[in-house]
């Protein structure tokens, strides 16, 4: 059996030792806090006014940001090659995944936090009077949920980046998945109904303090509720890529 | 010690590995020999547990590969080239290996030192050589101080210098009663480097020998005779009977027989000679023929012939000598070959048939 604290040190080695990873979540901070500014300072309140997710704005892009830290975190290991090299060294399929898989998402769960935070806090000065406080209710569970939330989009494009074994196949499905098919779904009638089961329509919910908000539609779920369909789709997908690279040849 | 018993790989209707069954043993070094396509690179995949077999084991000191706690300190690879993170420095491409099997990171300083890397340590990898990739994959197979060592191709893209260095690592490595186990598609070059030999062709085994037994047996020897004389020495060796062979106008090749005889031969009928000389047949034409019926990929001299390899091979001992299963039976030619020119492909089929009559 191979050591898991050792496979844990492994990885976190293999994270900050290239370039992609402090540029990716550099980027997702710079465009959810920067985009949730100019959101904040040009929004007029008006019904269903939401302080809070007003300020998470820039969350659209930002998340793409996370998509190319998750695809590449696993997608560089079958581009390089390093993938024969790597489990070489770590034969035991699970370990090798789960430990490169929990290094990385608790990475992005610590920047997806500081970054919820920051961003909060910055659109709630902007918005002066118009803002609200962490002390308000359900204001704390979406800033921390906004971490949660980036994390487990991260989490997610790994889990098929581990399915499709390719840097380009991943980044090509997720990020026009994300950016443009669930948008557009997600405001179509009829279509509607099955895209707010997508994992991040139905995750972002935990963004939202006021029911309904900025004319959001309505949906059958609560903030939590909406979380764990997007947790299972996390588990969908790491279940699909540790099966993968069980079944496959590396 | 590796043990490998019955190893089969399968990729859909073809057989890359075909019931492999070897044991490659410490202090030698090992080669493993075949042309391209034989199967070296996926039997070699099998046995460090990177690609399933369809059927069959390979035991490291009589364990599973994923049931060694630390493999890198079992056994240690180079499979490929830059199988590295291109972004990463030379040095944090070992250390992150180091760290995953407990290796202490003093070791990885060492490990450079010894191919000559400590000046790019701090360099990104992907700038480096296919030279510089090839010793950055050498310093990642000795990592973890292995007993067993496993390089496949290891000389490729190397300059002069560099195939020298690794062919005295790979026989120091063997000294130190290290198990040495070394691919190439080159007969010359294991001829330089290893001790004992297997053979495969097509996914099958066809030699497991000491060097100096396949010496032996497969490299023909004759002496080469010149003369301006060649109406006389004709009928001299044919009246000695002597088999001989006229390469050329007054040149000839003599078996079964040694220079000393035959000068004495020549001196006798009054015949002038302007060369005698003892030949050996290199061991690349004896891998030529033993694989022939085994190649993969080779070009036919026309249709339909079951023929051995174009090329100039003199003296080819006639087909289905050294390699089992060759002579059987030509089944009717698939539609599977690719698309080539020719008849490429015709002895791939050809074992494919014959395969597919045993499975």
């Amino acid at each position: 059996m191979s050591s898991v604290p050792a496979v844990l040190e492994s990885e976190w080695t293999k994270i900050r030792t290239v370039s992609s990873t402090t540029w990716t979540l550099a980027l997702a901070f710079i465009t959810t806090a920067g985009l949730g500014a100019v959101a904040t300072s040009l929004i007029n309140p008006g019904a269903h006014f939401d302080p809070t997710f007003i300020s998470f704005s820039g969350m659209t892009l930002g998340q793409l940001a996370m998509v190319v830290f998750g695809v590449l975190v696993v997608g560089s290991e079958y581009s390089s090659g390093m993938i024969r090299t790597s489990l070489a060294a770590v034969p035991r399929r699970a370990t090798f995944l789960f430990g490169k898989i929990g290094v990385a998402g608790l990475l992005a769960l610590v920047v997806g936090l500081v970054t919820g935070f920051i961003t909060f806090f910055l659109g709630q000065a902007l918005l002066g009077d118009d803002g609200t406080t962490l002390g308000a209710p359900n204001v704390l569970r979406a800033v921390i949920g906004s971490g949660l939330y980036m994390c487990l989009i991260a989490v997610f494009s790994m889990g098929v980046t581990a399915m499709l074994r390719s840097n380009m196949l991943s980044l090509g499905i997720l990020m026009p998945f994300f950016f443009l098919v669930s948008n557009i779904l997600s405001a179509v009638p009829k279509a509607k109904d099955v895209a707010r089961y997508f994992p991040d329509q139905a995750g972002s919910k935990i963004l939202q303090v006021v029911p309904n908000a900025q004319g959001s539609t309505d949906v059958p779920y609560g903030p939590w509720a909406g979380f764990a369909i997007m947790a299972a789709w996390v588990v969908a997908a790491l279940l699909g890529g540790y099966l993968v690279l069980r079944k496959r040849d590396a | 010690m590796i043990e490998v018993e019955g190893l089969t790989k399968r990729y859909g209707r073809k057989l890359a590995v075909d019931h492999l069954s070897f044991q490659v043993r410490p202090g030698v070094v090992t080669g493993f020999l075949g042309p391209n396509g034989a199967g070296k690179s996926t039997t070699m995949r099998m046995m460090l547990d990177l690609d399933n077999p369809t059927s069959g084991s390979v035991r490291i000191d009589g364990r599973m590969y994923h049931e060694l706690a630390d493999p890198l300190k079992h056994i240690g690879a180079l499979l490929e080239a830059k199988a590295m993170h291109g972004g990463r420095t030379a040095y944090n491409n070992l250390l992150c290996l180091a760290q995953s099997n407990r290796i202490p990171r003093q070791r990885v300083d060492q490990v450079l030192d010894m191919v000559g890397l400590t000046a790019v340590a701090k360099r990104k990898s992907k700038g480096f050589s296919l030279g510089m990739g090839q010793r950055l994959g050498i310093a990642s197979a000795l990592l973890g101080d292995p007993e067993i060592l496993m390089f496949d191709e290891p000389v490729n893209g190397l300059d002069p210098e560099g195939i020298h260095w690794i062919r005295t690592l790979m026989k120091a490595l063997a000294a130190e009663g290290r198990t040495v186990f070394v691919s190439s598609h080159l007969m010359s070059e294991m001829a330089l480097t290893a001790d004992h030999l297997i053979v495969i062709g097509q996914g099958r085994l066809l030699a497991n020998t000491s060097m100096a037994d396949f010496i032996q047996q497969n490299s023909r020897s004759f002496a080469r005779v010149r003369t301006p004389q060649p109406e006389q020495l004709r009928d001299a060796l044919r009246g000695a009977g002597l088999a001989a062979t006229e390469t050329d106008n007054g040149t000839f090749e003599v078996e079964g027989s040694e220079t000393e005889a035959l000068g004495e031969l020549a001196a006798t009928h009054r015949i002038t000679l302007h060369e005698l000389s003892a030949q050996r047949a290199s061991l690349e034409e004896a891998f030529m023929q033993m694989t022939a019926e085994a190649v993969e990929y080779h070009a036919h001299a026309g249709p339909g012939e079951g023929a051995p390899p174009a090329g100039p091979v003199p003296g080819q001992v006639p087909a289905g000598q050294g390699a089992p299963g060759a002579g059987q039976a030509q089944g009717p030619a698939r539609g599977q070959q690719p698309p080539a020119p020719q008849t490429w492909g015709q002895d791939w089929n050809q074992g494919q048939d014959q395969r597919s009559k045993g499975a």
